[in-house]
């Protein structure tokens, strides 16, 4: 029990850089109601650019904007894919995501992993002061919200989200929805980015397949932290936060059933049938509640 | 206002499906004409309404709208100048964001987005009273949810966020079709009073002949992607259905067939 206590501020910091990366995916998930799977990709872009930005003896700031503008072009690449080529978003993005596997090598030098010490070079985040950490990633959250608040606010994000909520609508009002799209694309793939940056500061090193499944884990975060805190959170800020939230509690389960023994490699399953039930109960809800129609109208009928 | 000038459309060209929704059609309006349409299944009204609003490009012909050559602009860029309700009360609201909020897009409906505040304070009041207009009750509810009203509260507010920034052009396509009798009246009232009181140019498709009849100082009758009958002032006023249903076999030869076609 200690030694799970003593795991906690790690699978804290941890769910928090995630929680990040689920705010780029509740942007395209829940915003422009779009699965956007670029995310796999452009998560390790932002750690390769990173490591390679510091490496060259960049600042650590200019380094994560940088990482942050290279997620918002691996964005655009999908968004011109969807929009320009008429391709469906889900194939755009596995077809970003390929092209950035060969891009990222090439930004490591064809290397699959690239280490960043923290003993070398001045960090934000690592593992090896987690208060920091928290503390750090704590900051980058209520940064991103705020901005994100505002920006959903504006005409323009009020135009992005009903191009999510009914594409028709918003046509007939003037809006280009392609456009719409590509911007919320981009900008939800410089977050995915910037947080692949703090991941590859945070665990000291950047790695090929860093953002493998990423999409899976997103999406975990913010059906998570829908489903608990969706009927107590209901300002934009806020249901925000809840995917951040999300991913923290993400990261407590999976720490605790490692502890408890399960095999590493079955996570990544695990976490994909929990994405699975989730995203089936509305269907589910819907079907049972069609039946129950069915068996009033027939029992009205007899009746 | 708008000028339509010898419209082609065909659907599907060149498989089994093909389908010519548009014949060369031709239509001139003025501002203020308020110009109903009907017509049996297929006629091609709809595709008029959607061919005029950009839904997609007509094969050959051209639409003026405001002396403005439209034909080539996107939907998104014709929007400048059109009001639109539709036929399904859902397709002209934003079902998850507030009413203020489907209001101020509206209300930039033709205008740049940027990065200002989406809704002022003065706008949310100017918003309270346009909703007043309505006498529905949802000056009190700016900040409900759009998909928790009815179809017909929906269907008001599409036709108010429609006309909010005054159109050239308003097209109601079969509006009312989908709300029950009395709601239907209600929308239909609120559309005579803001296209009286706005004096805007209108194009109305309606399956009531009744209502083709009793509202807007033109009417026309499509059949098979032609406009085949048009008829306005004074001889459109003492019209009645029997003689539109008689005009009808008389220049297409059939007899009037449309599902929903409410005859008296």
């Amino acid at each position: 029990m200690l030694e799970f206590l003593n795991s906690m501020p790690g699978a804290v910091a941890q769910g928090i850089i995630w929680g990040i990366m689920a705010i780029g995916v509740y942007i395209t998930f829940k915003i422009l109601d779009v699965a956007d799977l670029t995310v796999d990709g452009s998560m390790a872009t932002g750690g390769a650019v990173m490591v390679v930005c510091m490496t060259s003896g960049m600042n650590v700031g200019l380094a994560m904007l940088i990482a942050f503008a290279a997620g918002c072009a691996a964005g655009l690449i999908t968004g011109v894919f969807h929009t320009k080529f008429g391709i469906p978003a889900i194939l755009a993005g596995i077809l970003t995501q390929f092209i950035l596997y060969s891009v990222n090598l090439r930004i490591m030098s064809q290397k699959a992993n690239l280490p960043l010490s923290v003993e070398k070079y001045n960090l934000l985040i690592s593992l090896r002061n987690l208060p920091r950490a928290v503390i750090v990633g704590a900051i980058f959250v209520v940064i991103i919200i705020a901005v994100l608040y505002w920006f959903f606010g504006t005409e323009l994000g009020h135009s992005l989200r009903a191009t999510g909520c009914n594409s028709n609508m918003a046509r007939a009002n003037g809006i280009n929805i392609d456009t719409n799209k590509i911007i919320g694309l981009v900008l939800s793939n410089g977050i995915v980015a910037a947080s692949g940056a703090l991941l590859a500061q945070y665990q000291g090193f950047a790695d090929i397949n860093m953002g493998r499944g990423a999409i899976v884990i997103g999406l975990a975060a913010v059906i998570i932290g829908e489903v608990l805190l969706g009927k107590i959170f209901k300002n934009f800020s806020l249901k925000l936060l809840s995917a951040v939230i999300g991913g923290i509690i993400y990261y407590i389960v999976i720490t605790l059933v490692l502890r408890a023994g399960l095999n590493a490699n079955d996570l990544k399953m695990l976490s994909a049938l929990v994405v699975a039930v989730f995203l089936g109960i509305p269907y589910w809800k819907q079907k049972v509640a069609e039946r129950r129609t069915v068996k009033e109208a027939a029992d009205n009928a007899q009746g | 206002m708008l000028k339509v000038n010898n419209l082609y459309k065909t659907f599907n060209k060149g498989t089994v499906n093909e389908k010519s929704a548009l014949r060369g059609v031709n239509l001139e309006l003025n501002e203020g004409d308020f110009v109903t349409i009907i017509g049996g299944n297929g006629a091609g009204k709809s595709t008029l309404l959607n061919s005029i609003s950009g839904v997609f490009r007509t094969d050959c012909g051209s639409i003026v709208i405001d002396g403005k050559d439209v034909t080539k602009l996107p939907e998104h860029k014709r929007a400048k100048y059109l009001g639109r309700v539709f036929q399904d009360p859902m397709m002209g609201t934003a079902a998850d964001m507030w009413i203020e909020e489907n209001m101020s897009l509206a209300y930039r409906r033709g205008k740049p987005r940027g990065l200002k505040w989406a809704i002022t304070n003065k706008e949310r009041a100017a918003y309270r009273e346009m909703l007043s207009q309505l006498g529905l009750g949802l000056e009190d509810r700016l900040s409900s949810k759009v998909g928790l009203l009815s179809g017909g509260q929906r269907q008001a507010l599409t036709l108010l966020m429609a006309v909010m920034q005054k159109p050239k052009l308003l097209l109601l396509d079969e509006h009312t079709a989908a709300l029950d009798p009395k709601t239907a009246e209600t929308v239909l009232n609120l559309s005579e009073k803001f296209i009286n009181e706005g004096n805007l140019t209108t194009m109305m498709i309606t399956h009531n002949m009744n209502d083709a009849i009793a509202h807007g100082n033109k009417l026309i009758m499509m059949h098979d992607g032609r406009i085949i009958y048009g008829v306005s002032g004074e001889e459109k006023k003492n019209l009645t259905v029997d003689d539109l249903l008689k005009k009808f076999s008389d220049l297409s030869g059939e007899k009037f067939a449309n599902d929903r076609a409410l005859l008296n």
